[in-house]
């Protein structure tokens, strides 16, 4: 995930899940077409699985780089597609080879099932916590040679028990060689997209890395270009006289550049800073203390110094980006981070602000994406809970009377973040009890950037004159403040109509809805729930847009949204052609009625186990402030619990049984209970304990999900009891629909919840959950 | 000898082939770039001007791209030439030149040479064009490019394109390839009044919108977005 995500970008991510479940799946069919040959040949096949799945970890990492696929391209050359197919191909074979391990052990080695399940779920819970711990310890490529050993001692432990096969012997002493000695490092470094900011910023004449930085949190890269300087000023006015100093850039995964910028304690040479957008609300407020809300580099620090902060907090999330600025460039930043009207949180910026006891005059989210990134619609996927509604009641509710909340977004024609984040603001602040939400918003705008001022409070007369008169000053638009006179909109950066007032002025109107149902674009506001604040597209304008494509219009659709799109409909047909369709080689020989009734049954289980799994992994995301933690806690909690669910399923039979009940109906009840509890207190909880220690909130999410992944482990193996007593012909088959299922349900979870929610894919699940009860009831009793 | 006078007739024979087909395609190009200029204008009516239609059909904008995108030179799209950089869609090159409004008397700075196409357009239409790259690799192409296809009022260099072209300044119009996080205050200060600076605004393969900036006589600065794309309404039934 992590290589996915630097090399190309976030949304690959989604595409390892479901390739982790093609690969058990598919083994799970190799091995049932196979058993015949593999069971007396165990330790020989499981040897050379482990040994191929080490081999293909570190040959597929090299090959899957050297595809020629470039994601923006997507639009226009259908040949991408292809590469991506093959891409997805090519990052299978690993996890096919791991998956061929377990099953083999399972299959294989019945007498020791237990044992093995619980080793099996023991690794993998310690694994996914581990690898963030190794991750923080070293880059991802290293992490990769560390699995690749790991993934060879398991071969070479069961290879040792064989009677000596020189073959096997040779290939696993020369790889381990090769592996601890042997590996060139320009064979394994990470080819990232020519089209991202760091490999453009790479071909600039004497342009060079200073130093790399990597963790779960990214992999962060500082470049100087001395001949070519970087110069980031995002809002600054046509009309300034004045150009930044000379930058080093910071990228993160390659790309979402944030600059570090010489500062000598001589503020005239920041003259520029007092010349964006972004510097509106310092004219407003008086040596204000402020909160900077992703400090990045350190820009929006110095923006605030500039313009008179007389105190400022900064909040940032990567501890190795605030190093940066506070030790490794401390003397480049001018010891920024010492001064001592600053302090430096390091945070996550929502949780920060839930738990500040403190009111700011200011709190100001900076603008950290790129233009690139966010225009091109490859953000479509990330969730982000820092414009959702819930978090902008946070935001207002932690600012002084009379202060505000300043965020400054790209600006995109035809409007789509600014008129989102109006929307968000204005629902926020109807919720806050605001029965006249117009009274305090301020919107301006430069050519690429807009930046919105929320008061606590009315904005006056005077303000708004001053706020005039800055737009003028600078030949920025205002494109809203209260009471504004249409003549004031639209005059120096002329757009074909004056988007954003006439935008603004509808969403405060009393056809909002109607306003937002008829736009073009997703712009209804994001909300804890529905986390995709860069998600825009609506499915009714696509055919609109595609017959566009040729005629300037590619940048109207998210591509992030259709590769997601295109993962899903790659993975149904690598799904029934590697899973499915071998299995017709299986004898089918089974009491009439099982195929259907138990097929539906496996395959409701797979897409409902793998719909709550992504939503909770999603819905933690909030808590434990990352997606990598999230992840990591929720993926193992679930494998740990469902495995001890599953050992106690064989119980939970027994005493169903007695009472004359459907051990599955116990189970899916089990399931519907908790789960609708914590879709209800979830919210609630997580906003009281937000604040407390990273460890601390990791045990309690683990605790959370246990009783969950508890109940969710049991129905598959009481299923497939039931079926060694009646039917075990259909055990294959029930192994690859419900593979299938799962493969499918990784991308289909991601596709509901940016379109319905979290809460609609938990509801669904549920819904899964008892159809599936129902129709296994006359048959599993 | 019958030989080789038999393979330079069937070489000749196929050159030329070859030239017919990118004069075929170069035609059809130029029908789709007009046809959607009809409808990506602010007016039903509007077209590209000729003189930007007619450097459109003389440049041979398969001699632009590298060997493996030559099969889609003419197509109206984006392609990549290499160190992450793009040549622009043929729509859009013309969209951007029209907006210029280039004279032959003009003098013309574009900052991002990149494979020279949108200057050797430019090269077609006014006096002189400078055009500043910052990558190495294609600066050095562009320029043995250029110069093999006979665009000599056509002055390239390496170098920093923040600052512009002060011996050569002040400018009828500067075209910016690429969008930076600002506009360079030096590009606007070496425009001259009465001159244009347009840029491009998205990422490398989905321009987004076009900036225009106008000087005018007075010095004052006045700037247009123009939606790469015209879709009207915005808020349409669907």
């Amino acid at each position: 995930m992590r290589v996915l995500s630097i090399v190309q970008w976030h949304h690959f991510a989604y595409m390892i899940i479901s390739l982790a479940l093609l690969g058990y799946g598919a083994s799970g069919t190799f091995i049932a077409v196979n058993k015949r040959w593999l069971e007396p040949r165990f330790d020989l096949a499981f040897a050379a699985s482990g040994l191929l799945f080490s081999i293909a970890m570190i040959a597929c990492f090299v090959l899957g780089q050297r595809v020629p696929f470039n994601a923006l391209e997507i639009v226009w050359d259908p040949r991408q597609l292809i590469s991506l197919s093959v891409i997805y191909l090519v990052f299978f074979v690993p996890f096919f080879f791991a998956a061929c391990c377990i099953g083999l052990a399972f299959t294989c080695r019945k007498s020791f099932v237990s044992r093995i399940y619980f080793f099996d779920l023991l690794g993998a819970g310690l694994g996914a916590v581990l690898i963030v711990g190794l991750l923080f310890a070293r880059p991802p490529q290293d992490a990769l040679i560390v699995l690749a050993v790991l993934a060879l001692v398991a071969s070479i432990t069961v290879g040792v028990r064989l009677p000596p096969r020189k073959a096997l012997i040779a290939m696993q002493i020369l790889w381990l060689g090769a592996l601890l000695f042997g590996m060139p490092q320009n064979l394994l470094g990470m080819r990232l997209s020519e089209y991202k900011g760091l490999s453009q910023a790479m071909q600039v004449v004497d342009s060079e890395v200073l130093t790399a930085s990597s963790s779960p949190l990214g992999l962060l890269t500082v470049v100087e270009s001395p001949q070519v300087p970087f110069r980031h000023a995002p809002g600054l006015s046509f009309n300034t006289r004045f150009v930044p100093p000379e930058q080093l850039a910071v990228f993160t995964d390659g790309d979402s550049i944030s600059a570090i910028t010489r500062f000598d304690g001589d503020f005239s040479a920041l003259a520029y800073l007092g010349d964006v957008t972004a510097a509106l609300p310092y004219q407003l407020l008086s040596e204000p203390h402020a909160l900077i809300l992703g400090a990045g580099g350190g820009s929006d620090v110095l923006l605030a110094l500039y313009n008179g902060a007389a105190r400022i907090d900064a909040v940032e999330l990567n501890p190795q980006m605030t190093a940066l600025v506070r030790d490794t460039y401390a003397d480049f930043a001018g010891h920024l981070y010492q001064d001592s009207r600053i302090t430096v949180h390091t945070k996550e910026a929502r949780g920060f602000v839930t738990q500040s006891k403190d009111h700011y005059d200011l709190i100001h989210v900076g603008l950290l994406d790129s233009f690139a990134a966010s225009g091109s619609g490859l953000q479509a996927l990330n969730e982000s809970y820092l414009y959702t509604v819930e978090a902008i009641r946070d935001y207002v509710q932690h600012t002084a009377p009379g202060g505000m909340l300043a965020i400054t977004r790209w600006l995109k024609l035809p409007p789509r973040d600014s008129l989102k984040l109006v929307a968000t603001v204005i629902e926020a602040l109807r919720k806050e009890g605001v029965a006249d939400p117009g009274r305090q918003l301020a919107l301006i705008r430069s050519w690429n950037t807009s930046t919105l001022l929320v008061k606590n409070g009315d904005f006056t007369a005077n303000e708004i004159e001053v706020i005039r008169e800055f737009s003028r000053s600078h030949s920025f638009d205002t494109a809203f403040y209260p009471s504004m006179p249409a003549s004031d909109a639209n005059r120096f950066n002329i757009l074909a109509q004056a988007y954003l007032y006439d935008g603004v002025s509808a969403l405060l109107g009393n056809d909002a809805d109607d306003f937002v149902a008829r736009y073009k674009f997703h712009i209804a506001p994001a909300t804890d729930n529905r986390p995709y604040f860069f998600h825009f597209l609506k499915w009714s304008a696509l055919p609109e847009f595609m017959s566009l494509i040729r005629r300037g219009g590619a940048g109207l659709i998210e591509w992030g949204y259709l590769i997601l799109m295109a993962t899903l409909i790659q993975a149904t047909i690598a799904g029934a052609v590697l899973i499915v369709l071998p299995l017709s080689r299986v004898k089918r020989s089974w009491p009439h009625g099982i195929g259907t009734r138990m097929g539906g049954y496996f395959f409701l289980l797979g897409l409902a186990f793998l719909f709550i799994e992504i939503a909770f992994i999603q819905k933690f995301i909030l808590f434990l402030s990352h997606p990598l933690y999230s992840v990591a806690v929720v993926l193992s909690g679930f494998l740990v619990f469902a495995g001890v669910g599953s050992a106690y399923s064989g119980r939970l039979t027994q005493k169903a049984r007695q009472k004359e009940r459907s051990p599955v109906d116990v189970a899916v009840a089990g399931i519907s209970a908790i789960a609708l509890l914590y879709l209800v207190l979830l919210p609630f909880l997580f906003q009281q304990l937000i604040g407390l220690t990273d460890s601390i909130k990791m045990l309690f999410s683990v605790l959370l999900i246990a009783p969950l992944a508890f109940c969710m482990g049991m129905p598959f193996p009481i299923g497939l009891s039931r079926l060694a007593d009646g039917a075990p012909n259909f055990i294959p088959w029930a192994w690859g629909i419900n593979g299938f299922a799962s493969v499918i349900s990784a991308s289909l979870a991601t596709l509901l919840a940016i379109q319905f929610g979290f809460t609609t894919v938990v509801l669904l699940a549920l819904g899964l959950y008892v159809t599936a009860a129902s129709i296994s009831r006359n048959y599993i009793r | 000898m019958k030989y080789f006078v038999c393979v330079f007739l069937l070489l000749a024979l196929t050159a030329h082939a070859d030239d017919t087909d990118y004069a075929s395609a170069r035609m059809a190009m130029l029908t789709e770039v007009q046809n959607y200029a009809k409808l990506a204008r602010d007016t039903d009516d509007a077209t590209f001007n000729d003189d930007v239609m007619r450097a459109l059909a003389t440049v041979e904008r398969h001699e632009f791209v590298p060997e493996s995108e030559k099969p889609f030179a003419y197509e109206n799209h984006p392609l990549p030439i290499g160190h992450g950089q793009t040549i622009s869609q043929p729509y859009i090159v013309a969209l951007m030149t029209e907006l210029i409004d280039a004279k032959p008397d003009d003098v013309v700075l574009e900052i991002g040479t990149g494979s020279g196409y949108q200057a050797a357009i430019l090269a077609k239409l006014v006096n002189h064009v400078y055009s500043i790259e910052i990558i190495e690799a294609l600066a050095d192409q562009a320029r043995e490019r250029l110069a093999r296809l006979g665009y000599d009022n056509v002055t390239t260099k390496l170098s920093d394109g923040y600052y512009g072209w002060e011996e050569h300044a002040p400018f009828d119009a500067i075209v910016v390839t690429a969008a930076p996080s600002h506009i360079p205050p030096p590009l606007i200060q070496q425009l001259k009044p009465g001159g244009r600076l347009v840029v491009p605004v998205g990422g490398r393969f989905m321009t987004q919108q076009l900036l225009l900036i106008e000087k005018t006589e007075d010095d004052e600065i006045i700037t247009r977005q123009i939606a790469a794309v015209r879709f009207v309404p915005l808020t349409g039934k669907h």
